[in-house]
């Protein structure tokens, strides 16, 4: 077969991994921003604009992970053994989150507050993990040979924890753009306020962001600042500018309708492809290449059969639930 | 923690998260289905009482979905986490299996999910029902994938191992391993029967306080149609599920009939009683049927099949556990083809409604189905070891290399985050199932859904318990 499978999986997992920050990333953003929206009647509208769907977007997680491990064993492997910490709180946020959404509709008066609580906090936590992780996974691992050698509490650093607190301002803009996609009225007003300033401290982040890695990590540095990948990056700051400029510009109407949540999908989507090009032929930085963990062809082009022909299926069908709960959620819209 | 390795620790660790998620796909399987029943006979008859029954289920079903999809996460992670060894050499085998499942089962659970648990003013009759099988569906489906992967693990068949790692050759006998026909069979009768035990408690739960109304009724009567067909059926898939199990993984059979060896010419008791001491190499208090054994497993009354001692001691499962694990759902079993029996008795004399014992039973059966299901699952996984991968890699070889403090760490933020989540769903669970199947529930007469219409109610339109109170 002519194919790189290699190559085509990691395209593919790293189209599923950008999926999921994409769909749950705009529901983990709710609960971050519950804490600046406080009206039960609100919360309830919040919750109610993602309750058909989140499950959904929590999925493409699972595709992730059963992706790395159906094709990249090994990284699979490594990665998760080395990132058991952070992954494993990732999960319990996810779990306190998950469950939240059910519960607080479906507990006593005096429980409410709690799941309320529990949905912001899990959303905090599976967020800022996640963010980690990620830094974790960019600082790179000790290995020897295929072997993780180093401890369970490597992926505590200072990069790792900025990483962390960057995703949730990032998962929050989503919400909230999100937000001023499906709200009206006063809590409409009351995020496209909050979106201002959120915008304004994820340049910074990002900005922050594109020094240290470069700054941090020499083989990024190498492949930044050699030619000819120069010219293919010098676009890149122009383009995140010119993105943000549009966003705080949209923000000023009245109501903008989808352009600031597609302004900010476009952002982080910006953020994610200049990740990925950073870490290629890598999938373990920087001791293991993708071809090196790759599982034996036999597998990958098994799975890949069932992935090309069933991925568009998804996402049409999930684009039609999408397309049922379409617009604007009121307050008192049925949960059930 | 408690002197106990790392090992030891992720075994912990695993059986305990994959024991609390067990419990609830074994009821989504069970509802899912339930419910495309319901909502099938609702399309077909018109009679309010089963759209009455599916609005109540498919709210208990959406706090069971809940838990059983942030379990499950868990699980997908666990592999890597705590048996990377494991996962770095035969993820190539379990490692697409898993990947079929999320795309052909969870994404599609997921995505008719939101349709069926909001979409009943949304989207037209036919399109909802739709929504409802496609989620059954995919339950169905997850279970066959999943327990592909289990099975293989089980027999493992279909591959080489090349440069130390496990390469399929034939993914068809990879799949189609020889205990898959009969564990898919097995696990997926055990999630009807739980399913069907948990409604026909809540119908007897109800009627036992005197709430008496055509929809519990309904709910009883169909609950215990399921049992007198499908216990039975469960026993005879098993039986035949352990004649596989001699056939491949005899040292697992002779734990769960606690079977040390054979005495020259004489058949194998079936025994009832027992205190199995690995140690020593025998059972103390033993009280036994003679020659039974061998019946069931060997239809002869003197067969003879392998004992304990003919495998090395390393090689033998911890007999104690499985032998009474496996009698526990045994006996589980039997109570459930009585309770179904029974029912079939009342029902023929018109008396199925009435009767405190009978529905006491009933009550009390409500958890076994559960139950069964760990003890079923503790039998098969235990009665594995010392094996991960059958005859093929040892679960010592499969761990991670994290230090035991880790592992105790992490084992005791699951334990607590799992018992307080999941306690209180358990609980609000059980609420909305003591609250009853109510007439006319969410009737589009009151329905507030409607765009351009004011709200009728301030909160959410899921049940709103507090006002009970
Ligand atoms: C016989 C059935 C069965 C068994 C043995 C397992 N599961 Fe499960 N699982 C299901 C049946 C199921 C289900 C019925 O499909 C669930 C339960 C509730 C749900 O939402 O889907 C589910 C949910 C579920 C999810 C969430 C899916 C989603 O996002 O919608 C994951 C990631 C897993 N499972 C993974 C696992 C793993 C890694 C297992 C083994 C170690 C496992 N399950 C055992
Ligand atoms: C769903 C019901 C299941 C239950 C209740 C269950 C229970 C258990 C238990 C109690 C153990 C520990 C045995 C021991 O260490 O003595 C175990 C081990 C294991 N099981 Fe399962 N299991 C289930 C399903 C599965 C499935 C579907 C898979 C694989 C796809 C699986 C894979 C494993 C693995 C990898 C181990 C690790 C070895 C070990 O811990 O000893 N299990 N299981
Ligand atoms: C009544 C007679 C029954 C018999 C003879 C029987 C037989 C068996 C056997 C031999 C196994 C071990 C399979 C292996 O070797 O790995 C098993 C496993 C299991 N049993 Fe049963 N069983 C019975 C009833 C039940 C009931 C009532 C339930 C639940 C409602 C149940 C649920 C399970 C489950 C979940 C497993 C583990 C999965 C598997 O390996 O299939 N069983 N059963």
């Amino acid at each position: 077969m002519g194919i790189d499978l290699p190559i085509v999986w990691a395209c593919i997992i790293g189209f599923g991994l950008m999926m999921y920050v994409i769909m749950d990333g705009f529901d983990l953003g709710i609960g971050i921003l519950f804490p600046f929206i406080r009206g039960r009647d609100d919360r309830d509208v919040m919750v109610n604009t993602v309750a058909p769907v989140w499950d959904g977007n929590e999925t493409w997680l699972v595709l992730g992970g059963a992706g790395l491990m159906a094709a990249f064993p090994l990284a699979y492997a490594i990665i998760l053994t080395a990132l058991y910490i952070p992954l494993a709180l990732m999960l319990l946020g996810l779990i306190w989150r998950g469950v939240a959404f059910e519960f607080r509709f479906k507990a006593d008066e005096h429980h409410k507050p709690f799941w309320d609580k529990a949905f912001m906090l899990g959303s905090v936590t599976a967020t800022f993990f996640q963010g980690v992780s990620l830094g974790a996974f960019l600082n790179g691992f000790q290995m020897e040979g295929t072997r993780y050698t180093g401890s369970a509490m490597d992926w505590v650093s200072p990069f790792a924890i900025f990483t962390g607190l960057g995703l949730l301002v990032a998962y929050a803009l989503l919400g909230a753009t999100w937000l001023i996609v499906k709200t009206e009225g006063p809590l409409h007003d009351r995020l496209v306020h909050l979106a201002r300033p959120l915008m304004l401290v994820l340049l910074a982040v990002i900005v922050v962001v594109s020094l240290w890695t470069p700054l941090a990590h020499q083989a990024v540095a190498e492949r930044w600042f050699s030619l000819p990948n120069l010219f293919f990056f010098a676009p890149v700051p122009l383009l995140v500018a010119l993105t943000a400029f549009l966003l705080l510009r949209s923000l000023r109407t009245g109501d903008p309708g989808l352009s600031p949540f597609i302004l900010t999908l476009f952002l982080l989507f910006l953020g994610y492809t200049g990740l990925g090009i950073s870490m290629f032929p890598y999938v373990i930085p920087p001791a293991i290449t993708l071809r090196e963990a790759a599982a034996p062809p036999e597998s990958m082009g098994f799975a890949l059969v069932g992935a090309l022909l069933i991925i568009p299926v998804i996402l049409a069908y999930t684009a039609w639930a999408y397309y049922v709960f379409r617009g604007k959620v009121r307050v008192g819209d049925g949960y059930h | 923690m408690f002197g106990l390795t790392a090992l030891e620790l992720a075994r912990i660790q695993f059986g305990f998260t994959i024991s609390f998620h067990i419990i609830f796909p074994a009821i989504t399987i069970g509802l899912a289905s339930y419910l495309a029943v319901l909502e099938g006979l609702w399309l077909w008859k018109k009679t309010a009482v089963y759209r009455d029954l599916y609005h109540f289920w498919s709210k208990i079903f959406a706090v069971n979905f809940a838990m059983g999809v942030v379990s499950g996460l868990v699980m997908a992670y666990q592999f890597g986490t705590n048996w990377s060894y494991f996962s770095s050499f035969a993820g190539s085998i379990t490692g697409p299996l898993l990947a079929y499942e999320v795309l052909t089962a969870f994404f599609l659970e997921a995505g008719f999910l939101g349709v069926m648990l909001f979409g009943w003013h949304r989207v037209g009759p036919g399109l909802h029902f739709f929504a409802t099988v496609m989620v059954a569906i995919g339950t169905l489906i997850s279970a066959t994938w999943i327990l592909a992967s289990n099975s293989w693990m089980q027999t493992p068949q279909g591959f080489e191992i090349v440069n130390g790692v496990v390469v399929p050759v034939n993914w068809f006998e990879v799949i189609f391993n020889p205990s898959f026909p009969y564990r898919l069979a097995h696990m997926v009768t055990a999630a009807f029967l739980a399913t069907a035990l948990f409604v026909g408690a809540s119908g007897a739960w109800h009627l036992l306080r005197g709430n008496d109304n055509p929809r519990v009724r309904k709910m009883l009567s169909m609950a215990m149609w399921m049992l007198l067909i499908v216990a039975p059926l469960q026993a005879v898939i098993g039986d035949q599920h352990g004649l596989n199990t001699l056939k491949h993984q005899p040292a697992k059979i002779a734990a769960m009939e606690g079977h040390w060896e054979n005495e020259p010419g004489k058949g194998v008791p079936l025994i009832l009683f027992a205190w199995p001491d690995q140690a020593a190499e025998k059972n103390h208090f033993e009280i036994a049927i003679p020659n039974l054994s061998s019946l069931i497993l060997t239809h002869s009354l003197d067969g003879q099949f392998p004992g304990l001692k003919e495998f090395a001691p390393e090689d033998r499962p911890p007999v104690a556990v499985v032998f009474w694990t496996f009698r526990i759902m045994v006996g589980l079993g039997m109570l459930m083809i009585t309770l179904g029996l029974w029912a079939a008795w009342r029902r023929w004399r018109g008396t199925l409604y009435e009767g405190r014992w009978f529905q006491r039973f009933a009550l009390l059966m409500g958890p076994t189905g559960l139950i069964a299901i760990l003890a079923g699952w503790y039998t098969t996984e235990i009665g594995r070891q010392p094996w991960v991968i059958y005859g093929v890699m040892r679960t010592s070889d499969a761990v991670s290399d994290h230090s035991a403090l880790t592992m105790s760490v992490t084992l005791v933020i699951f334990i607590v985050a799992y018992f307080l989540v999941f306690g209180f769903g358990t609980s609000y669970m059980l609420k909305l199932v003591g609250k009853g199947p109510e007439a006319g529930e969410d009737d589009p007469a009151t329905d507030n859904d409607h765009p351009g219409q004011s709200p009728a109610r301030p909160l959410s339109a899921a049940p709103d318990l507090s006002k009970e109170h």
